[in-house]
């Protein structure tokens, strides 16, 4: 009826419709709230409880056109005709259910009032019967109680019978070792010959049971004492003892002492053994002394290195195995017997007061953590002789075997300190271990440095010169060049270091049981393997390389050159690359969570770096310094007022210029070429060209004329303002050129002070020029900046002519005649 | 406050000579010997006018030769020796002698300062130390804080000390020792100790540093390889008796003390080439400077070996009437050792330097280039030093 529009529809689906209405007139809602709430406000709304006739025909009245009116006139008057005849159906449908009720009402009224007559038929018989019961257990009181009396003294007979009998009974179970038995008999006799002791008679019999259990204790004291019945024999033993009254505290520490004296002799044996191992362990040392061939190649290296683990009479697995086998199974044993015996047996009656689980919980915790110490001690020992840092996986397998088996005391014993205890030497092992390791590392980079060393020392065919330039025709076993002995170093010391990480990430693994201890996932990883190996490897490798510069700064340079430049080339690898890559595989091998503050990366490299910048810059300086002592001694030593004419370059010249080039091949070797100055000549001649015709007339012509003292030093000056401030022992570049620079200022330098002490006479001049010259025509190709050369070598000729007496400078063509003759 | 700019002084030649006019404690004033081949070399006598921040130079003619080596009486202001060098039949010898300058000299200058270059007055010589036995002197040294009797001379691998007669007009040797034994053993550089009642010598050969007790003439310590090359000067703390500095083409400056001679105390290494001079300050041995080949001068703050007490900076007897300074001083970090400043104006080699006798603050360096550059200590400094 929500629209009034739509006429009624056929029968039932009407019904139902009628329903709802009425329904919801009723307020039974079916539909929920929302159709209440929907219909709740609008007063037109016909079937709204709001509806408000007036206003809804005011509406009508208003929107609706006449025809319209009609229409809804006569829908209206048809459906409440139709509400009309349902309300009528309704009515009736009631009232017939109605009248059907009032019939059933009707009906049950009569059935009750014959169930009333039966009950009250049913309690007067249960009352007769009550009545006849209470007579019969009258009549039979007497009897009963006369019954009752007579069973009453036969168990006093039987118990005293049992009483009479108890002292041969116990004799016969003493005969028979029937224990047990005599104990319980004693037992249940026991109170009441107390009580009646007072009795001759039973105290007579007292007496005899007590002679008769003092003897079984004794018997059974001894058999305790014994020792060689089994376990379940002694657990027996304990029990009756215990039952006897014995005090529980003396069989505990009998108990005790009897275990311990086969513990201590597990323990002798395991001691025997390690007293026997040092001997054979000297052994081992020998066997790794260097056999000494040629210490490079690898297979060779294998005997040298300390990573050879020293053949003991047995290896720590089979001694760990035997403790434990021996040792920690016996005491797992002797701990389950005993807290059978003492702990968790059932307490009863006045036993339980006594607290003996504490008292023997107490004891058993002193007596198992002074074995446990003992035999801690005992492997603690062992494991200190494990120096060798060879097969590592025996170690972890036996420390995991160790570990493993002091859990089962730990599930034996739950509040014991002896697996932490165990843990901690576990992991104290591993510490020393990553000790072992980090020593055995850096002995091994000794070695191979020494070995380097030797490779680089032995036959010299030059390192530069023969041995890079192909060498060809010589067989494999020459000297190997500087780049391969760079690598292999590099790879030998890469490879060390990870087969040690491997080493030591088998105590991480994940079949090992103390893998999962805290230590072991957070601190072992961080500070032990990343900060307390790996890092402080790297850190040893530039310290290491830092003392070469400073022990042989002062004393004359002991470590040669090529090494030098070798370590410098290692270090700088190291900062590029190898030591992200080493780190970022030890973070990945150990998924190492930082939670302690580590050494960052970038502070390694940079140590790195600067342990490289300092070997290249003291190998400018030691080869610089070899170069400069030729120069030097060459000028200090010679008479140059009184030479003779230049005729040839001196040979020191020629020496500098061979040595200058062999150093460039050796840095070439392991460093990049390097940023030249933009204007490099592509031949000497130019240069030398621009050299010999401008620069020097301009330089030094004013200086014979002796007019002028002025100018000189004027020009100098003025050429000294614009050209830069040049720093002799300055810092180089990784790169060959400014390494070479470096070199090459160093020892022009000290020419040009040398010179400056000396005094020239004319054909002193002439040679230093011939030398410059030379010099000039061959070094300017090595430098970045060839002004440079210029410069310092117009400086050299300029003040040789300062300090000439008769200044009279040699032609140019002469000069270059020679320097190219020469 | 700013630190006053450094005064430069341009000579006409090239020089290696420097010292402070020693007996002078009123006028601060340098003495500089030139060196040339070709014509007649000089001594420049500066001096400096702290007031006006001027320089007044006399010249006077050193006709013997080309000075490598100068140095001043400590009790007569004019009187001086140099070492020069002679050419002689194509031979150069190095000869020691000692001079007066003519009285006159000061007021000539102060009358007209342009004539003095060109008439310049020669030098009086008093007498030679006479080396012809000896071969070339490196350096001549005034026995410190004496009377200008006794001098020494270092020539090869001799080191003779001449008793000053007549007033100075007779040298003879009174005693004499020679370094033998295998190397290079041409002594480079002395210095007198002004301790134990002047009877102790330093001198350097090669890389080795030697010290000798006069009264005996004998070697007292060695000390071997005190630098990876050649030392070059050396220098003895004023105040301390056993410090000594030294320098050298290792670049390095390292302080010895001569009782412990296996390590030095402490080393420097801020030169980037050789070393040529090491001068202690004469009052506030905490105050270093050196002079470089790589043409810079450092003045450089060594507190920590000084004889000042490390720490903290006043003395005891200020204590009392400095009370509020001390106050104050507490607020203020102690000094460390540190360089307290790089002086760039040389553009040359400098191979002297020297503080001056008359005012602590101040010190002279002379490159070779004939370029002489007055500096100070600066202020902030020198009164930190102090209050």
């Amino acid at each position: 009826m929500s629209s009034a529009t739509t006429p009624p529809d056929s029968d039932p689906t009407g019904r139902r419709r009628v329903h709802s209405m009425l329904q919801l007139y009723y307020g039974l809602n079916e539909e929920g709230k929302v159709v209440e709430q929907a219909e709740s406000l609008d007063p037109c709304d016909i079937n709204g409880p709001h509806f408000d006739p007036e206003v809804y025909l005011n509406k009508l009245r208003k929107e609706c056109s006449l025809g319209e009116l009609m229409d809804h006139e006569s829908c209206t008057v048809k459906q409440i005709r139709s509400l009309d005849s349902d309300m009528q159906t309704l009515v009736y449908e009631n009232y017939n259910k109605f009248i059907s009720a009032t019939d059933t009402i009707r009906k049950m009224k009569n059935d009750f009032k014959k169930m009333e007559d039966e009950m009250d038929c049913l309690s007067a018989n249960m009352a007769a019967i009550t009545e006849f019961s209470a007579h019969i257990s009258g009549t039979l009181q007497d009897q009963h109680a006369q019954i009752t009396k007579l069973s009453g003294v036969h168990t006093l007979l039987r118990k005293l019978q049992f009483l009479f009998e108890l002292p041969a009974r116990l004799n016969k179970c003493l005969e028979l070792q029937a224990y047990a038995q005599a104990v319980s008999a004693h037992r249940r006799a026991r109170c009441v010959l107390q009580q009646y002791s007072h009795m001759p008679s039973f105290r007579g019999i007292q007496d005899d049971c007590h002679v008769i259990m003092e003897q079984l204790a004794q018997q059974l004291r001894q058999k305790f004492r014994d020792g060689g019945s089994s376990a379940k024999d002694l657990s027996e033993c304990v029990e009756l003892l215990l039952q006897l009254d014995e005090p529980a505290e003396e069989l505990c520490d009998k108990f005790l002492s009897h275990a311990q004296s086969r513990l201590a002799a597990d323990l002798q044996g395991l001691e025997a053994e390690l007293k026997d191992s040092p001997v054979t362990d000297t052994g081992g040392l020998v066997q790794k002394t260097n056999p000494g061939s040629n210490p490079v190649s690898p297979s060779s290296s294998s005997t040298t290195n300390p990573f050879l683990s020293p053949s003991a009479g047995t290896d720590i697995l089979e001694f760990i195995d035997r403790g434990c086998n021996e040792f920690v199974s016996n005491l797992c044993l002797v701990i389950a017997s005993y807290q059978e015996l003492f702990i968790n047996r059932p307490q009863e009656g006045e036993l339980a007061s006594k607290k003996i689980p504490e008292m023997a919980n107490g004891k058993l915790h002193v007596f198992v953590d002074t074995l446990a110490a003992r035999y801690f001690s005992l492997v603690e020992r062992r494991i200190q002789e494990e120096k060798g840092v060879g097969d590592n996986s025996l170690l972890v397998r036996a420390l995991d075997r160790f570990h493993r088996r002091l859990q089962a005391i730990s599930k034996l014993l739950p509040g014991s300190a002896v697996p932490s205890q165990g843990t901690e030497i576990v992991v104290r092992a591993a510490r020393e271990r990553i000790k072992q390791y980090l020593s055995a590392l850096q002995t091994f980079y000794h070695d191979s440095l020494t070995d380097v060393r030797q490779a680089l020392a032995a036959p010299r065919l030059s390192v530069g010169g023969t041995s890079a330039s192909g060498g060809g025709a010589t067989s494999k076993d020459a000297t190997p060049s500087l780049p391969e002995l760079l690598t292999s170093l590099s790879n030998f010391i890469l490879n060390q270091l990870k087969s040690v990480l491997a080493s030591v990430h088998l105590f991480t693994a994940k079949d090992i049981t103390f893998s999962n201890k805290p230590y072991f996932k957070g601190e072992f990883c961080s500070q032990g393997v990343r900060e307390g190996l790996v890092v402080s490897f790297i850190k040893f490798i530039c310290q290491s390389s830092r003392q070469y510069c400073e022990s042989a700064g002062d004393r004359g340079g002991s470590t040669p050159p090529a090494l030098l430049l070798l370590l410098s080339r290692l270090c700088l690898d190291y900062e590029t690359s190898t030591i992200s890559y080493i780190l970022t595989l030890t973070d990945e091998q150990f998924l190492v969570q930082h939670h302690t503050p580590v050494t960052p990366v970038t502070a390694l490299c940079a140590e790195a770096r600067e342990a490289a910048q300092k070997l290249l810059n003291h190998y400018v300086k030691v080869q610089g310094l070899i170069i400069s002592q030729m120069l030097r001694k060459s000028v200090e030593t010679r008479d140059w007022v009184n030479t003779i004419e230049p005729r040839n370059v001196r040979a020191v010249m020629k020496r500098v210029v061979e040595d200058t080039t062999s150093i460039d091949v050796q840095v070439g070797l392991l460093y990049e070429e390097g940023v030249r100055k933009a204007h490099s000549s592509d031949s000497s001649k130019r240069t030398f060209s621009v050299y010999s015709s401008s620069r020097p007339q301009i330089r030094y012509a004013p200086s014979y004329t002796p007019s002028a003292p002025m100018d000189t030093s004027l020009l100098s000056n003025i050429n000294k303002l614009f050209s830069e401030r040049i720093d002799i022992f300055s810092p180089v570049e990784f790169n060959k050129v400014s390494v070479l620079t470096g070199i090459i200022k160093i020892s022009l330098k000290t020419f040009l002070e040398c010179v400056r002490l000396r005094t020239f006479g004319r054909y002193g001049l002439q040679q230093i020029q011939v030398d410059c010259h030379y010099l000039q025509m061959y070094l300017w190709r090595f430098v970045s900046d060839e002004n440079l050369v210029h410069f310092l070598l117009d400086e050299i000729v300029g003040s040789a002519a300062h300090r000439c007496l008769d200044p009279s400078p040699m032609e140019q063509s002469v000069i270059e005649v020679i320097c190219e003759r020469g | 406050m700013e630190d006053d700019a450094p005064v430069i002084y341009g000579l006409e030649f090239q020089a290696r000579a420097l010292t402070a006019q020693t007996a002078e404690t009123d006028a601060i004033r340098f003495l500089v010997g030139t060196q040339s081949l070709k014509f007649d070399n000089q001594i420049h006598i500066i001096d400096f006018d702290d007031e006006n921040n001027m320089i007044n130079k006399s010249v006077l003619l050193h006709d013997a030769g080309e000075i490598w080596h100068i140095s001043g009486s400590p009790a007569e202001k004019a009187v001086l020796t140099t070492c020069y060098s002679k050419t002689s039949e194509s031979r150069v010898l190095t000869c020691a002698a000692v001079w007066r300058m003519p009285p006159e000299w000061e007021s000539g200058s102060h009358e007209s300062p342009d004539d003095s270059s060109n008439n310049p007055q020669t030098l009086e010589l008093l007498c030679h130390l006479d080396n012809t036995t000896h071969g070339s002197v490196a350096c001549v040294l005034w026995e410190p804080m004496g009377d200008g009797k006794r001098v020494i001379s270092l020539a090869e691998n001799h080191v003779l000390l001449w008793d000053l007669q007549e007033s100075s007009t007779k040298a003879t040797i009174s005693s004499s020792a020679t370094l033998e034994g295998k190397g290079q053993l041409k002594f480079t550089a002395g210095k007198w100790s002004p301790h134990h009642n002047s009877t102790q010598l330093a001198t350097a050969n090669d890389t080795a540093i030697r010290g000798w007790d006069l009264r005996s003439m004998s070697q007292i310590y060695c000390i071997e390889s005190a630098h990876g090359q050649l030392v070059r000067d050396l220098d003895f703390n004023p105040n301390k008796q056993y410090y000594l500095a030294s320098c050298g083409d290792d670049c390095k400056v390292k302080f010895w003390d001569v009782r412990h001679i296996n390590e030095p105390v402490k080393c420097l290494e801020e030169h980037s080439h050789w070393v040529w001079s090491v001068r202690y300050n004469h009052s506030h041995d905490q105050l270093l400077l050196t002079g470089s080949s790589d043409s810079r001068v450092i003045l450089s703050n060594m507190v920590s070996i000084s004889s000042e007490p490390f720490g903290h900076l006043v003395d005891d007897d200020e204590l009392s009437d400095n009370e509020e300074s001390q106050q104050e001083d507490k607020g203020k970090e102690p000094l460390q050792d540190s360089i307290i400043a790089t002086y760039e104006e040389h553009e040359d080699s400098v191979y002297a330097v020297e503080w001056s006798a008359a005012d602590p603050w101040l010190f002279a360096s002379l490159s070779y280039d004939g370029r002489l550059v007055i500096n100070r200590v600066p202020r902030a400094l020198k009164y930190r030093i102090l209050l």
